[in-house]
């Protein structure tokens, strides 16, 4: 039995009788582990709110939210669980960097982005440069779809105040060179922000070693819930940024005369937070601390490989990203020669076999590659050889039905 | 199913991709985008009076969009304003509610396997709206 099969009893989505689909969309979203639903469900099920009472449900409450909080921390080789700031998603936590840490830039200042980006990681920028006169620079990528990290000795300069880069594409699959990245941020006293959506569901992420200043992920992205994510930043960092929503929960001081912030987190989470999600999500990073790594990613590799292998042997696939299985994740995607990938996914999608098309929330890497689109296929933990080659099958199947 | 959402009808439309180019001097043009799936369509048409006379379009898309688009050239002249609006209008209900489609434009029923699948409805539907973005308000 391979590792994807004894995990997949922990997953209520193969719990079915029926054969489920063949599920390769896992970086749009992966399935909820049993343990992060079960932590929702008992969240929710006796509930009450955080920091506000003393009563003995809110206590409870209050202790799971900061229990949620210290696993996140710990997921992420974080100084400490006061860094870890829950957002609703990714989005929202590189629009808090955008806004918050944007609000300190000066017009004339320059944020270095890449080709690579998706839209959360450049929209939010865009409307800070179009807002605050800042500006931007952006590395290119390779033909293969890597970014060109060698661009950032030119491109990185007196004026740069923030290097902000995907940790790994989503379209592509490669990880970004994040050392050459820090390297020339230090070098000119900027600040590096990563995009990790894409990476933490391939294991935990050391943040302290990458030497980011910020980190941001979605917990659907890594067998969590929806509606809750992570925006981590060095406590020194967060304690020098203004807040970014306003209202109950973030203050300290409150009248016509004086307004004072609460310290970090607290500071960045104004409202009531997504306390369920948040502990499904804790729930969810507590059990991928548990996984053995090493074994998973030789095990995605060989799916990895297996894929690769069978859309080289189609002549009307070209891949979009590398073709090697160096420095990149289980994300693969490829155009199909004289095919839109809606259809590809149409077709697949009937056969059972759930995939992605379209631009994938990256038009600046598609007009950089010179594609329209592609589909992409995504290999999470639980996948299994059947599930690729139902994608390579099902392939040949949408060349005869759609020519 | 797909052989049914990719019948016949729907490939040999798209396939013959009737009026498929760009007018000189239109009275109207649209680009529209479908930002989930990066269809676009650019067209253009020409009018007499409240009537298309002309109707090119420039469709970069899948083949649902594809197929919308050639009808669009293919039925779209002679027609009226106020009647492509109402053609637009009966394709979405169909699609959404299963609502009848008006008598002189059967060939639409080919797109009837696509209302089990919302998140195609914007595909076929994309090259109406283009229409209606470059004929603009009536006057």
């Amino acid at each position: 039995m391979s590792i994807a099969h004894e995990l997949r009893a922990q997953f209520p989505f193969y719990a079915p009788k029926a054969p489920p689909d063949h599920y390769l969309d896992n970086a749009a979203t992966s399935q909820i582990h049993r343990q992060a639903l079960d932590a929702m469900v008992r969240q929710e099920t006796s509930r009450a709110n955080v920091q506000r009472s003393p009563h003995r449900l809110a206590e409870a409450a209050t202790l799971a939210y900061g229990q949620a909080r210290e696993r996140a921390g710990r997921f992420l080789n974080a100084a400490s669980a006061d860094e870890v700031v829950f957002t609703s998603g990714a989005t929202a936590a590189l629009n808090l960097v955008a806004c918050c840490f944007g609000s300190t830039l000066k017009p004339g200042d320059e944020v270095v982005l890449s080709a690579a980006e998706h839209h959360s990681n450049f929209v939010p920028w865009l409307r800070l440069r179009d807002r605050a006169g800042i500006r931007l620079r952006v590395l290119p990528v390779l033909p293969n779809g890597r970014i060109a990290t060698a661009s950032l000795a030119d491109l990185v300069t007196e004026r740069c105040r923030l290097i902000a880069l995907t940790h790994c594409s989503n379209v592509t699959g490669a990880v970004s060179d994040v050392k050459a990245a820090v390297a020339a941020a230090r070098a000119v006293g900027a600040r590096v922000l990563l995009d990790g959506a894409q990476r933490v569901q391939h294991g935990p992420v050391d943040v302290q070693a990458l030497g980011a200043d910020f980190y941001a992920f979605s917990g659907h992205k890594c067998f969590g819930p929806t509606g809750v994510g992570v925006l981590w930043a060095r406590r020194a960092v967060l304690d020098a940024l203004p807040p970014f929503l306003t209202g109950g929960g973030m203050v300290g001081t409150v009248s016509l005369e004086e307004l004072s912030f609460a310290p970090p987190p607290a500071r960045f989470e104004a409202g009531t937070p997504p306390i369920a999600q948040a502990v499904g999500l804790g729930a969810a990073l507590d059990w991928m601390m548990t996984l053995p790594w090493a074994e998973i990613h030789d095990y995605e590799s060989a799916l990895l490989a297996r894929l690769l292998e069978g859309l080289a042997r189609l002549p009307a696939v070209r891949l979009i990203g590398p073709g090697d299985l160096d420095a990149r994740l289980p994300i693969v995607s490829f155009e199909v020669a004289g095919v839109h990938p809606h259809d590809v996914c149409q077709v697949l999608g009937e056969r059972g076999v759930a995939l992605r098309g379209g631009h994938h929330c990256a038009q600046p890497l598609f007009a950089a590659l010179g594609s329209e689109g592609a589909t992409r296929a995504s290999i999470a933990l639980y996948n299994d050889f059947a599930d690729v080659d139902a994608l390579l099958a099902g392939l040949e199947h949408a060349l005869r039905v759609l020519s | 199913m797909s052989e049914t959402v990719y019948q016949q009808a729907i490939k040999a439309l798209a396939e013959a991709a009737h009026g498929s180019g760009r007018l000189e001097h239109p009275d109207g043009s649209s680009r529209l985008d479908n930002p989930l799936c990066g269809d676009r369509i650019s067209l253009t048409v020409r009018l007499e009076g409240d009537v298309i006379a002309a109707v090119r379009h420039e469709t970069r898309a899948c083949l649902l969009c594809r197929a919308a688009a050639s009808l669009i050239g293919l039925r779209a002249p002679g027609r009226s304003r106020a009647e492509m609006a109402d053609v637009a209008a009966a394709l979405e209900a169909m699609l959404t509610t299963a609502a009848a489609l008006p008598p002189a434009w059967t060939e639409l029923e080919a797109f009837a396997p696509v209302r089990a699948h919302p998140s195609r409805h914007g595909c076929v539907l994309l090259p109406f709206k283009a229409l209606n973005a470059a004929l603009g308000p009536s006057s």
